[in-house]
């Protein structure tokens, strides 16, 4: 098993998980243990597993063998509540505008009111007054809603896909700079990208994978120095 | 997170796009139309031919455009993935069945009323049994079509031919409630026969099926 000292009870342990897509494993038998409150930056070539894994993780596939827990249940529909994913893409209804959006799916965590959605939006620098639809948001726009839509009923875990991906550097960076600060409030959140350079003076753990395993796991130090490291990892 | 809740907030959300796009009421009116207008002229029928035929000729026009608005239910939770946004999310799996069959059924249900003063014209209809049972059976007969397909159309929304598909999996099994609908509907527009029996096989029908597809419907979305 491939672990960190961790510093807080672990928030996932995989026990060695393994996925097919048919003849191909995408997942090859990943047993790891990640503690609380840390942000994780999941590294990879296209093809690694990292999707796969936020994928089964979250509870949109079903691994082929091996198992997990997270937050401590067995399966996620029993902490889906506590949990916030954003996936590859944006997961938004084009034709509604955003706190449209934001009030059903607020809605679908049982919370009804519309300062949830407000906050949200506020939080990644949208404005909730905003009355055009998603379809006619730009690409940035759709990302930072999107983040707003998986933060959106304050999840004690978030597993985000690419959440930079077709981001502008500035508002990469603004991301980049919220998923800090809502890790400051004991949140753990798990980020797959390829921008690791993003991620500098916010990650607390590189994790790198390749051919559905997981390869290496650095601590990151968040200084001058550990940043340069992340400069340089892919 | 009530299903009922839930379930309110998905069928708003749905009528609302629909609102905006009006992209299955569209379709479904512009196909229904053609049947009516090509079928009226193809067989220029009597009135007391058109009582004869016209059962068939209202469910299967009401089935084919159906088709085209079930299709599009889905389609929308496809785009953008929006679909993992839900299942990730606590809410109740059936409470998306029931927001899509209701909505459907209300697509279904305006469909009807826009059409049905076409097809009296058209067809020169004129019921003689009692127009109430009319009714009856065109609310049975439309959620039987809309609840099989809604949940038809759930399971080959991540097939590749998914369009075909539906009609391939839907059509079979609605073959007993459409049956039941022509049947009945020729017996109040003709009066030659009691519709009793065949309204009674829809209410089984519409409950059978309805609870099917609600005990079934989890293993649907989460199918990968």
């Amino acid at each position: 098993m491939i672990g960190i000292a961790p510093s807080s009870p672990p928030v996932i342990v995989l026990e060695n998980l393994v996925k097919f897509f048919g003849r191909f494993a995408a997942i090859r038998g990943i047993s790891a243990s990640f503690a609380g409150g840390r942000l994780y930056v999941i590294l990879g070539d296209n093809g690694a597993g990292k999707s796969t894994l936020l994928r089964i993780v979250a509870g949109l596939m079903e691994p082929s063998q091996g198992s997990f827990t997270l937050l401590g249940a067995k399966t996620v529909h029993e902490v889906a509540h506590r949990v916030g994913y954003m996936g590859h893409a944006p997961l938004l209804y084009d034709e509604l505008s955003g706190m449209e959006n934001l009030r059903y799916f607020a809605g679908l965590y049982g919370l009804h009111d519309d300062v949830v959605g407000r906050h949200a939006m506020q939080m990644v620098g949208l404005d909730p007054e905003l009355t055009r639809r998603v379809g006619q948001y730009s690409q940035g726009m759709r990302q930072r809603l999107s983040l707003a839509r998986a933060v959106l009923h304050n999840p004690e875990l978030m597993l985000l896909d690419e959440p930079f991906s077709n981001v502008d550097v500035r508002s990469a960076r603004d991301m980049a700079a919220i998923l800090g600060r809502v890790r400051d409030q004991g949140k753990t959140i798990f980020v797959v990208t390829h921008q690791a350079a993003l991620m500098e003076g916010v990650a607390d753990e590189l994790v790198h994978m390749a051919e559905g395993q997981i390869v290496s796991r650095a601590e990151v130090v968040r200084d001058a120095a550990a940043n340069a490291a992340l400069r340089t990892a892919r | 997170m009530s299903t009922l809740g839930v379930t309110g907030a998905s069928l708003v959300k749905d009528l609302r796009m629909e609102w905006r796009s009006k992209d299955a009421i569209n379709s479904m009116l512009f196909f229904s139309l053609l049947v009516v207008v090509i079928f009226s002229f193809a067989f220029n029928p009597t009135a007391e031919e058109s009582r004869r035929i016209a059962g068939g000729l209202i469910w299967v026009a009401f089935l084919f455009a159906a088709v085209v608005a079930l299709n599009q239910t889905w389609a929308r939770e496809l785009r953008n993935q929006v679909l993992d946004a839900y299942r990730v999310s606590p809410a109740p799996p059936n409470a998306l069945f029931l927001a899509k069959t209701v909505g459907n059924f209300l697509f279904v249900v305006v469909l009807e009323i826009l059409m049905a003063p076409l097809f009296v014209v058209f067809y020169e209809l004129r019921s003689v049994g009692p127009v109430w049972q009319l009714l009856v059976v065109a609310l049975l007969g439309t959620w039987a079509l809309v609840v099989n397909g809604t949940f038809f159309a759930g399971l080959s929304i991540r097939t590749r031919n998914r369009e075909i598909m539906l009609p391939l999996l839907l059509f079979p099994i609605t073959i007993p409630a459409l049956l039941a609908m022509v049947d009945a509907t020729t017996s109040v527009l003709t009066g030659e026969a009691s519709p009793d029996f065949w309204i009674k096989l829809l209410a089984v029908y519409d409950i059978v099926f309805t609870a099917l597809c609600l005990l079934l419907f989890e293993s649907v979305l989460n199918a990968e």
